[in-house]
């Protein structure tokens, strides 16, 4: 691993609406991604972190700072640099029923990314390549020519990670992708993305509000809070010994299925 | 403390939808539930499981369901009760709470107005419907209430939204509150202290709960007693401490490791359970979770396990549960 930053958000702010009703969603946020990492941007809804994510894989542009891809400005690349930033940072969004395209078939839309950068030669080599994949995400290569309306929520994020498996990228950018789960195709769709981290080597980004699975992968993570990172540092460091008082809140939060320890917790818990 | 006679029972409740080509669509199948006075009841499982379809037929909310069974509460079958006086038991004897806060609210009507509607249709007057809003809503944690009145629902947060929902089922003083995920919409911190007031209100006024959830973890600390669901079946159900610590049903066992813990090691391998839960009308004959099971042998594909008893008040449906069967039979 270098250390050289593969992707790095400098001093990044981003503000949606105009003057007076202005919202600052991220706030003069830097972030060092490097090769190998496998980093979890935690925090509730309105801390900033989707629009995090949005503005390292490029979807949105920062109002301040710069987003730095191998050391260079994004918004400067050009050419054969542009397009291997495009490729090499994919995304997995939270709401797979938003991210396919419904009329088009399954294979069209794992073959689109492949054939723009011509990562095969010819279109028999393609097609061995998407089966081989799609399999390897738990999927049947019938599926291939069936269109997204024919799949469950869990089949449709298993697709939406080959799809951006499908052009070999270096950084996944996951964005919530299990939150809309059920808990049984949750457990399957992370040990999924864990073995797929590890086989080919990938760096992740992981966006979640849930800490329990963002410990379970990364190993290390920002906690943002109203567009600032509050807490950086190890997953295991932080879960052990949270420093700021709003880690500490939120890891006080999350239920356990232990009824004995919960009881505890709700009997001591004030109403607000 | 649990009196004799349940509040509402609920005896083989059985509902399907039909579809446009009039093929029948099991949903739910078969459902027992006794529920006494104060008690709290979980009832949990995953989308498709019929938990809510269970939960909103109990105050006839699905007109185009097809249904059998029974529904007493204190006696009286809602199951074949007039429209009008089951239109007389929602909110005063029963309450229910939805899960999406926001599209159950009217935009365009203030808090205030919402919740005192509940009682002023009851004929309560205005000045008292308004004075036991603000009470109420203070109670639930509603800071500054008689200045929040005048609020339209999209000034309040989540977290505030469910409370409003809350007093509205509340209002009328319910024996039975039932609360549909109220709290999967929101944000962790904000979810606990949501949970925390719904612990800390039906504790006081000793309302008997059905809650029903996805997830085991917000349940586990406010249940007394717990229902798991699965395609439309009950596959266990027993004293919480039981579901929790000594699970019977292969489903039960796997939705609890399924669950990614802040204590575990990330390097333990989160032990899922494969496979899709089946839609209804692809359900197969035999035991309805044998194509996900570990254990599944040939004779869960031969026939449909019963409920049986494994332990104190605790049932399974499995032919090869993880704890051992009681030798005498009950529950069909």
């Amino acid at each position: 691993m270098s250390d050289i930053s593969y992707l790095e958000a400098i001093e990044v702010s981003k503000v949606f609406g105009r003057k007076s009703r202005s919202k600052i969603a991220v706030d003069g946020v830097s972030l060092s991604v490097k090769a190998g990492d496998s980093i979890g941007i935690v925090g509730e809804s309105g801390s900033g972190k989707s629009t995090m994510a949005r503005m390292l894989v490029g979807l949105l542009s920062p109002n301040k700072g710069l987003i730095a891809f191998n050391g260079e400005d994004v918004t400067q690349l050009r050419g054969k640099h542009k397009s291997d930033f495009r490729k090499d940072v994919q995304m997995v969004f939270q709401d797979p029923y938003a991210s396919l395209n419904p009329r088009m078939k399954i294979f069209d839309q794992l073959a689109e990314g492949p054939r723009l950068y011509q990562l095969y030669d010819g279109e028999l080599r393609l097609k061995d390549a998407i089966e081989e994949l799609f399999m390897s995400v738990g999927m049947s290569v019938e599926h291939l020519n069936r269109y997204p309306r024919e799949f469950s929520g869990g089949q449709r994020q298993r697709i939406c990670i080959a799809r951006a498996l499908a052009v070999q990228p270096r950084i996944l950018i996951c964005d919530e992708p299990v939150s809309s789960l059920d808990v049984s195709i949750q457990a399957q769709i992370l040990n999924l993305l864990k073995d797929k981290v590890s086989e080919l080597n990938l760096t992740l980004i992981f966006v979640a509000h849930d800490l329990a699975v963002v410990k379970y992968l990364c190993s290390s993570m920002a906690v943002m809070e109203r567009g600032k990172i509050v807490e950086h540092g190890d997953s295991n460091s932080i879960f052990g010994n949270p420093i700021h008082g709003y880690t500490k809140s939120l890891l006080k939060a999350i239920p356990t299925p232990n009824p004995i320890a919960e009881r505890e917790r709700l009997s001591l818990a004030k109403v607000q | 403390m649990l009196s004799s006679r349940p509040i509402l029972e609920i005896n083989n409740l059985s509902i399907d939808f039909r579809t446009k080509d009039g093929a029948e669509r099991k949903v739910l199948e078969n459902f027992n539930l006794r529920l006494y006075e104060g008690q709290r009841i979980a009832v949990v499982g995953e989308s498709g499981s019929g938990k809510t379809v269970m939960a909103s037929s109990i105050l006839r909310l699905l007109p185009e369901a097809h249904s059998s069974g029974e529904i007493l509460f204190k006696g009286e079958n809602l199951m074949v009760a007039t429209s009008r006086r089951v239109s007389e038991i929602r909110g005063a004897e029963i309450g229910m709470t939805f899960q999406d806060p926001l599209s159950s609210l009217n935009p365009i009507m203030t808090i205030g107005d919402q919740v005192s509607e509940v009682l002023r249709i009851r004929g309560v007057s205005k000045k008292e419907a308004s004075d036991r809003t603000v009470v109420l809503l203070q109670e639930l944690g509603i800071e500054d209430a008689p200045n929040r009145l005048n609020s339209y629902p999209y000034e309040f947060s989540g977290g505030m939204r469910q409370r409003v929902l809350l007093a509205m089922s509340v209002i009328a003083s319910p024996s039975i509150l039932i609360a549909d995920e109220p709290t999967t919409a929101l944000d962790v911190r904000v979810q606990a202290q949501v949970m925390a007031t719904i612990n800390q209100f039906t504790s006081k006024r000793n309302l008997a709960t059905i809650f029903i959830s996805h997830d085991l973890s917000v349940v586990a600390g406010f249940a007394d007693y717990v229902v798991v669901m699965y395609a439309g079946r009950v596959v266990e159900e027993g004293p919480v401490d039981e579901i929790f610590y000594r699970p019977a049903h292969p489903y039960t066992r796997g939705l609890l490791d399924s669950i990614p813990s802040i204590d575990q090691s990330s390097e333990k391998r989160l032990n899922s359970i494969p496979g899709v839960t089946p839609e209804p009308g692809h359900r197969s004959s035999g035991c309805v979770f044998r194509d996900r099971c570990d254990s599944a042998q040939e004779t869960c594909s031969a026939k449909a396990p019963e409920l049986l008893t494994t332990g104190e008040k605790h049932l399974v449906r499995c032919h090869f549960p993880l704890l051992p069967l009681s030798t005498s039979r009950n529950m069909g």
